[in-house]
């Protein structure tokens, strides 16, 4: 059978589902939350780039591009904060961040 | 099954069980090999989707470079792994459900509103007819032509992210004897310099003379240290 | 009419006498530091209220003989929503005889005081007091509008509560005084009410221009209910009058009101202030008479305390409380006369009354001075002998207060009863049985009164508290043993005898031209096609004697001689009756001694009730309401929100990823499937 614009659109939905679940998991791990965070990046990227192919317009993938720039520098900053925070409460448990607790 | 679904349905796999092992790897190194995995299998999906350029961005900038950095933070911290998953399988059945989710809803959603059964048409870049252009060309007419702007910002936007990071992270060397110039700037001579009158002393009078003057030097450099220090 | 008066002299009457107070009250007492002693005090004040009297007599000859009007208003004090408030002057006949009347017994007082309040601190202080009640009175006699009859009527009830509380360090005083001054403020409730009503409907407080919109009144019913506006008016007006006047049920203050010294019981408790009430009835009278179930209701009203009133009196052993119940019954009198639309036999009777009973008060009065202030007439007896001028004129005001041919109470009394079985109203038979009946009662207590205090064996010896406390006998300087009375000195017995003269005369004079002649024709209106009761007694009057030689074949008169005989034989003949009397009666005594429970269910029910219902008000009303529900309970419920609110702040990350997926899962849904 042919790819159709909906194989990939699935394929999308399943990655973000995975990463949502990853992010509500990780309770105890900061790092993977970045990961996952990660991932539904990539979704979202998938998205993108199949719509840009199966209906002809470019445009898609230029916001694909800028996406992948923005992900990257927020990367960068999620993991210099971790560096931060392990190096003040020397765990990177996401459990005991709760010093905004109402 | 032709060539190009077949190639589909292994990177989807794959991709799919590697994201897996990212959110449930119990070492974190294992995930962000994993994550590198699942990044490279995406980069094959977008090449059938013939972008190429994109893919082989993806390639050099997440796993050449985002992965690279996870992996020297994940090897940089000492992470206790024993606690690390305590309670992590009491949540899965809900974490689950919510996954299955929004999966649905999003297929749902977006099979819905597209028509998703046609035949890829030929992407072309805008205002240009003719044979097929060069993914890559296409790509980068609009962006130097209509998107000239947002890429200014975009690197604003990373110029910005590496500041911030070192500025985050920087730990000055306990022996560096480097001046902060803005401190130097903005020092006064009152910090400096203390003028006292004294009484002359003649040669042949007593040791002990009427004013004996303090020491003006020393506590003013004194405070002018501990500023530096600050 | 024919000439106007002059509106300077009209100003003068009031402002003399408030003069006088202002004056005594200020720099007489300690107040104002003292200044003037006793003898200017009382030249000044007593000069205030001659002077009024003066030209009052001058204006009452002027309506009288030359037929003089004046109904002007002198000042406007605001203006407000269309509604004039003002200060001025309505005098025709009604006026000037009520301004004369309140002059001469307030200047017979002023004199009596004298030598009554002679050795009291407060001595100062009472005159200011007394002046400054004539110029009420005269301020609510004169008026020309509803507002200030208003003022006028809330004033003279501020001065009665002065005056009961003069000696403010006896409790009993005090209490009587509050008394007085809540009772009157229920019947000014209703007063406020009917005023209110007719500023709404008439649009003016004015008299002239109220009374001239009274047939539009009596078309409307109050809004809401099937009754005639009319009606209710007038019985809130007659509220007011009832605690004012007191009638039946609230009569409980005025025997209290005998707390106050004897002078003001004769000047505000006989002669003046209660009777406003009746007054201000008949001066309303044109709304009145467009009213029948008002009317009735008075009548009943009337009744019922001109016949109960005068049970009481009849066990009173103090010399002022049966004067007190007197007083109440005659004013049950007036009201009854009022009720048959008789309008100005009861201001007549108004008018006679107010002297032969300020007659009889001053007298008991120097009866107490001469007893050593001894008040209680089972110690008294055989007085004549030594005071005979208070005994001569008292033996003068009872027999005018029965109702003896030729004395001015005759001639009003009986008209009074001659109307009550003229009119055709559904409660005339009440009425007249009540009024007949009343006459033998009042015969009755007023004779076994005079003789128990004039006649008698000397039974001053028996009394067990012979030395009251609360006034030094300083002219107490004969004999301790034998306490006899002296005759009091001439500032007391030459009022009493001044107002002898009118007790006996004036009826005889002014009854032609009262009640038959002119004097009242447009002061008091009567509807005489409805009421035909003033037509009848007209027509059946032919002249004072005639009147008086006619009472012989009339009910009255046996019932009256009746009761001096029965009193007579009871107490001086055979004194062991009423022992036996009360013994046999003894349920009906102790319902009398404790007048009919009115003040046990006034203090025990009302006032209890009253204070329990602002309690409780205050209580879950205000604390747990108010305060706890509304002003506590909001915070609290502010504070019960945002704590549950709080929960969703946990400052785990997880969790608000959570909820951010979860927000965006329902903006999905409603965006995609419910909003189509």
């Amino acid at each position: 059978m042919t790819l159709t614009l909906g194989h990939y659109l699935s394929l999308g939905a399943m990655l973000f589902a995975l990463a949502v679940i990853g992010i509500f998991l990780n309770r105890k791990n900061l790092i993977v939350l970045l990961m996952a965070i990660e991932l539904m990046l990539l979704a979202v990227n998938m998205n993108f780039v199949a719509f840009s192919h199966y209906l002809g317009d470019m445009h898609g993938q230029v916001f694909v591009f800028f996406i992948m720039t923005v992900a990257a520098a927020e990367s960068a900053i999620g993991l210099a904060i971790l560096v931060l925070l392990f190096r003040n409460m020397n765990s990177i448990n996401v459990d005991e961040l709760d010093s905004l607790k109402g | 099954m032709d060539v190009k679904t077949g190639f589909f349905y292994l990177f989807s796999v794959v991709l799919l069980f590697a994201s897996f092992r990212v959110v449930t790897a119990r070492n974190p190194v294992h995930a962000v090999l994993f994550l590198m995995l699942a990044f490279s299998q995406a980069s094959g999906l977008w090449l059938l989707l013939q972008a190429e350029f994109l893919a082989m961005t993806l390639v050099l900038v997440y796993l050449g470079a985002v992965m690279v950095l996870f992996l020297f933070v994940v090897m940089m911290l000492d992470i206790n792994l024993d606690t690390l998953r305590d309670g992590f399988w009491k949540h899965f059945p809900l974490a689950a459900t919510l996954g299955a989710l929004v999966a649905l809803e999003m297929a749902a959603v977006l099979m819905s509103g597209f028509r998703t059964s046609a035949a890829p048409k030929v992407a072309v870049a805008v205002g240009q007819v003719g044979p097929e252009i060069p993914n890559s060309k296409a790509l980068g007419i609009l962006l130097y032509t209509e998107y000239l702007m947002p890429i200014q910002v975009a690197a604003a936007i990373l110029l910005v992210a590496m500041i911030a990071a070192i500025a985050l992270t920087l730990r000055h060397r306990k022996d560096s004897k480097a001046i902060s110039a803005s401190e130097q700037v903005h020092v006064r001579a009152s910090d400096r310099l203390r003028v006292l009158k004294m009484e002359p002393v003649k040669p042949g009078d007593a040791p002990n003379a009427p004013n004996a003057p303090e020491a003006p030097e020393a506590p003013a450099t004194a405070e002018a240290s501990k500023e530096i220090k600050q | 009419m024919s000439q106007t008066l002059n509106a300077s002299t009209l100003l003068a009457v009031p402002l003399a006498p408030l003069a006088g107070a202002m004056l005594a009250g200020i720099l007489g007492t300690q107040f104002g530091g003292n200044w003037i002693g006793r003898r200017l005090t009382h030249t000044l004040t007593i000069l205030g209220v001659l002077i009024a009297f003066i030209l009052s007599a001058a204006t009452l000859k002027s309506v009288a003989m030359d037929g003089a009007r004046f109904n002007e208003t002198l000042y406007t004090w605001m203006t407000v929503g269309g509604l004039n408030m003002e200060v001025g002057f309505m005098v025709d006949g009604l006026t000037a005889m009520m301004m004369c009347v309140v002059t001469f017994v307030s200047l017979m007082v002023h004199i009596y005081t004298i030598g009554y309040m002679d050795e009291d601190e407060g001595y100062n202080r009472f005159f200011a007091y007394i002046s400054l009640f004539t110029f009420s009175m005269l301020m609510l006699v004169m008026s020309n509008n509803m507002l200030q009859l208003f003022f006028g009527w809330e004033a003279v009830g501020l001065v009665s509560y002065l005056l009961i509380g003069f000696w403010f360090n006896k409790p009993t005083a005090i209490f009587a005084n509050m008394k007085a001054f809540l009772v009157n403020r229920v019947g000014d409730f209703g007063f406020i009410l009917g005023i209110g009503l007719i500023a709404a409907y008439a649009g003016t407080l004015n008299y002239a221009e109220a009374f001239a919109k009274a047939s539009e009144l009596s078309a409307l019913t109050l809004p809401g209910t099937s009754w005639m506006l009319v009606t209710v008016i007038c019985i809130c007006l007659f509220i007011g009058a009832m605690g004012k006047s007191a009638q039946f049920p609230l009569h409980v203050w005025l025997p209290d009101s005998m707390e106050g010294p004897t002078p003001i019981s004769a000047l505000i408790h006989a002669a003046t202030m209660v009777t406003a009430g009746i007054f201000m009835v008949a001066r309303m009278s044109p709304l009145f008479e467009l009213s029948e179930t008002a009317l009735n209701f008075i009548m009943v009203i009337g009744a019922i305390t001109a016949l109960f009133m005068g049970f009481l009196g009849i066990i009173q052993n103090d010399i002022k409380r049966v004067v007190a119940y007197s007083t109440l019954s005659q004013l049950g009198y007036m009201t009854v006369a009022l009720g048959a639309s008789a309008y100005s036999v009861a201001v007549f009777h108004l008018m006679t009354h107010a002297f032969f009973k300020a007659l009889l008060f001053l007298g008991a009065g120097s009866v107490i001075m001469g007893m050593h202030h001894n008040q209680d007439i089972r110690y008294m007896g055989g007085v004549r002998k030594y005071m005979p001028i208070t005994w001569i004129t008292s033996l003068l005001g009872s027999l005018a207060l029965i109702g003896t041919p030729f004395f001015s109470g005759f001639y009003s009394k009986d008209s009074i009863i001659e109307a009550v079985r003229e009119s055709h109203l559904a409660a005339a038979g009440f009425a007249n049985f009540a009024v007949l009946a009343g006459v033998f009662v009042t015969a009755f207590y007023s004779f076994r009164m005079y003789f128990l205090v004039f006649h008698g064996k000397e039974r001053y010896d028996q009394n067990p508290d012979s030395h009251h406390g609360h006034h030094a006998d300083h002219h107490d300087d004969h004999d301790h043993s034998s306490h006899r009375p002296h005759e009091s000195p001439w500032v007391v017995t030459v009022p009493l005898i001044l107002l002898a003269i009118p007790s006996v005369v004036i009826g005889y004079m002014t009854i032609d031209a009262m009640l038959f002649g002119e004097f009242f024709k447009d002061a008091v209106f009567v509807d005489v096609g409805k009421h035909p009761v003033m037509q009848e007694l007209a027509d059946a009057f032919h002249g004072p004697v005639a009147m008086a030689l006619h009472a012989v074949t009339t009910a009255p008169f046996w019932l009256a001689l009746a009761g001096v005989v029965v009193a007579w034989y009871m107490y001086l003949i055979n004194p062991a009756v009423p022992a036996a009397m009360g013994r046999a009666l003894h349920p009906l005594v102790v319902l009398l001694e404790n007048k009919y429970y009115m003040d046990w269910i006034n203090e025990n029910i009302l006032a209890r009730g009253a204070r329990a219902l602002g309690n409780g008000l205050w209580k879950i009303g205000d604390r747990t309401l108010i305060d706890g529900l509304l002003v506590n309970g909001s915070w609290k419920l502010v504070a019960m929100v945002s704590a549950w609110t709080r929960k969703l702040q946990t400052g785990y990350l997880y969790h608000y990823a959570l909820v951010m997926i979860l927000g965006i899962f329902l903006l999905m849904t409603y965006f995609v499937w419910l909003n189509k």
